[in-house]
């Protein structure tokens, strides 16, 4: 898995910046992609090329149970997103839906990407590789259901 | 074990759960409504397209719908969704859907407990993230995404990792003029947004058995604004009188053992708790009311599952009898039974004749939907549970999140208000 990063320095990034209220009625996916990050980033839908990673602070996705979240960003063509850390439900809809992978970084990770760093994710050796920076560090590996829920495609496809 | 962890022992079909153990529970009731359930009628296409047979439900009867997020139908999207959600019912024999105009509806969480829809020591799993709230039942509460609840509608059951439980203890009564909402605001101040993510946060003490049964519920309601998976109390007399008023009295409590453990403690003295208020942009952000009494707004709204209970509509009608706001204000009482109520008791009258607009049921502005969202630049005072950029309106409007009477006092004066300074 192969993309540019756009970068946010911040923590908290909450399900209303990532997919406003307003739009909670709307359940075409394609559709919702159009208002990915309107809350802090109005030019997101603009810039966002498919296969980008999202890298982020403490506590992603946090508010609301909305899957518009994970569903706007990976119809956005994010297939990652990078971050201290994840809210709750955003972090099982990511998964359990299988939208996109949620990966959890290291601070010193967090703060060495740049935006518009090219990174490669190969999450068999929970490793990310800076091709910018020609570094490698360290994902935290993937708890084990989490883990077999990824690995066979979401939920719906894992069986018990 | 505590409470959480034996409702989620007994639901697995085990002896015993130790905290990070993840396990498949059995559901005991679901929920979903106007948002939530268009957003799982999209995961069963999807579902279907890759070849799925989707044709009943794992049980009909655990399941209830509400609707409440853009409710009165806010347009004509919405009013599809309501058709949807309708049809949905129909197409899967669910019987408990409380439709607006039809009598009894109004915000999921607060029919949870008006209507006794959850009992104690049940696992129940709704789709929208203040789920949480009907944890201070007693019920293990959760919040979940539309696959998820997809997923528990089919196989009625769906996987928990088992919580940590962060214990806060309340010393004492409440003094007058401050809230549950004072409390869980300054909880939310001390431990962050994040504070307990993952974790399930349990109250107790002198200070919860002296609280009412509504005031609770504004405590578990706003464990999600800490990344709470759940938020519970243990249940006593009050919730047993609650529940029975409504006609439920067959349940199995479930208590923690005596040698219940808990990742923390944490203890607060009531008789030191004052009016607070979360600034913008984040609940995390908690100040005491006297500090920003020079804020000046432009409109006051109390309403939502967190803000518009009887209890909420009865402390701000305290403040607004004989009293005339200055500013915009709103009252959204959050279920029609409640609404009854605040009628019966004069409390709609004293809004009225306060100048306060009375409005429907519905989440309404809280999460921007409808009903009188915020523009640029306006500042709110709002019952509500979060101030996130753009929550309730606008990107760059303003909410301080506060309680009913805070938020009353200050649609008196047109600035953020401590009650106790009311001339």
């Amino acid at each position: 898995m192969k993309g540019a990063v756009i970068k946010y320095e911040r923590d908290n990034i909450d399900t209303d910046v990532i997919l406003p209220g307003p739009y909670l009625k709307i359940h075409d996916y394609n559709e919702l992609a159009k208002h990915a990050m309107e809350g802090i980033d109005k030019d997101f839908h603009k810039k966002v090329k498919p296969g980008d990673f999202i890298v982020a602070g403490r506590n992603f996705g946090c508010g609301s149970s909305r899957e518009h979240a994970p569903i706007a960003l990976s119809y956005s063509g994010i297939k990652a997103v990078l971050a201290i850390s994840f809210a709750r439900i955003f972090y099982r809809n990511a998964v359990d839906g299988a939208f996109l992978l949620p990966i959890e970084i290291e601070e010193d990770t967090y703060k060495d990407i740049s935006e518009g760093d090219q990174l490669e994710l190969e999450t068999s050796k929970n490793e990310i590789r800076n091709l910018t920076k020609n570094k490698t560090y360290k994902m935290k590996p993937f708890p084990e259901l989490i883990g077999k829920i990824v690995a066979a495609g979401g939920l719906f496809n894992y069986k018990q | 074990m505590n409470i959480t962890e034996k409702i989620l022992a007994r639901a697995s079909g085990r002896n015993n759960v130790s905290p990070d153990d993840v396990v498949f529970a059995n559901v005991d009731k679901v929920m979903v409504h106007d948002v939530s359930g268009p957003g799982v009628l999209a995961v069963f296409e999807k579902l279907k397209k890759s070849g799925m047979k989707i044709e009943k439900l794992w049980n009909p009867d655990k399941v209830w719908v509400a609707e409440d997020h853009f409710v009165p139908a806010a347009d004509k999207i919405s009013a599809q969704n309501v058709v949807l959600l309708t049809q949905f019912t129909k197409d899967f024999g669910i019987r408990k859907h409380f439709k607006y105009g039809m009598g009894q509806y109004g915000i999921c969480h607060t029919l949870s407990h008006e209507e006794a829809m959850v009992l104690p020591g049940e696992v129940y799993v709704g789709g929208d993230s203040h789920t949480n709230t009907t944890g201070a039942l007693g019920a293990f509460a959760a919040g979940l995404g539309h696959t998820d609840v997809a997923y528990v509608l089919l196989n009625g059951k769906i996987w928990f990792k088992v919580p940590e439980t962060l214990y806060f203890k309340l010393n004492g009564k409440l003094p007058d003029y401050v809230m549950a909402k004072d409390f869980i605001l300054k909880i939310i101040g001390d431990i962050g947004t994040d504070g307990a993510a993952y974790k399930t946060m349990q109250f107790g003490g002198t200070g919860i058995s002296e609280m009412s049964v509504e005031e609770r519920l504004t405590l578990t309601n706003m464990t999600t604004e800490a990344g709470a998976k759940s938020g519970i109390i243990e249940p006593d007399q009050k919730i047993r009188d609650y529940l029975a008023q409504r006609g439920a009295v067959n349940y199995n409590e479930v208590h923690g053992d005596p040698d219940a453990q808990y990742a923390k403690l944490y203890e607060y003295e009531a008789s030191e708790l004052e009016p607070t208020v979360a600034k913008p942009f984040s609940p995390e952000n908690v100040i005491v009311a006297r500090e920003l009494s020079s804020t000046p707004l432009d409109k006051a709204y109390i309403g939502s599952c967190t803000g518009a209970k009887l209890d909420d509509l009865r402390a701000a009608a305290k403040i607004l009898k004989g009293r005339t706001v200055k500013i915009r204000t709103e009252v959204l009482p959050a279920a029609i039974s409640i609404f009854r109520k605040a009628m019966d008791e004069g409390l709609v009258k004293i809004f009225l004749d306060a100048g306060v607009m009375v409005g429907p049921p519905t989440c309404g502005a809280c999460c921007g939907a409808h009903m009188g969202v915020l523009a640029k630049d306006e500042v709110c005072i709002s019952t509500t549970n979060r101030n996130f950029p753009g929550r309730m309106g606008h990107v760059e409007s303003k909410t301080y999140l506060a309680s009913p009477l805070v938020a009353a006092a200050s649609a008196v004066t047109g600035k953020i208000t401590d009650p106790r300074d009311l001339k």
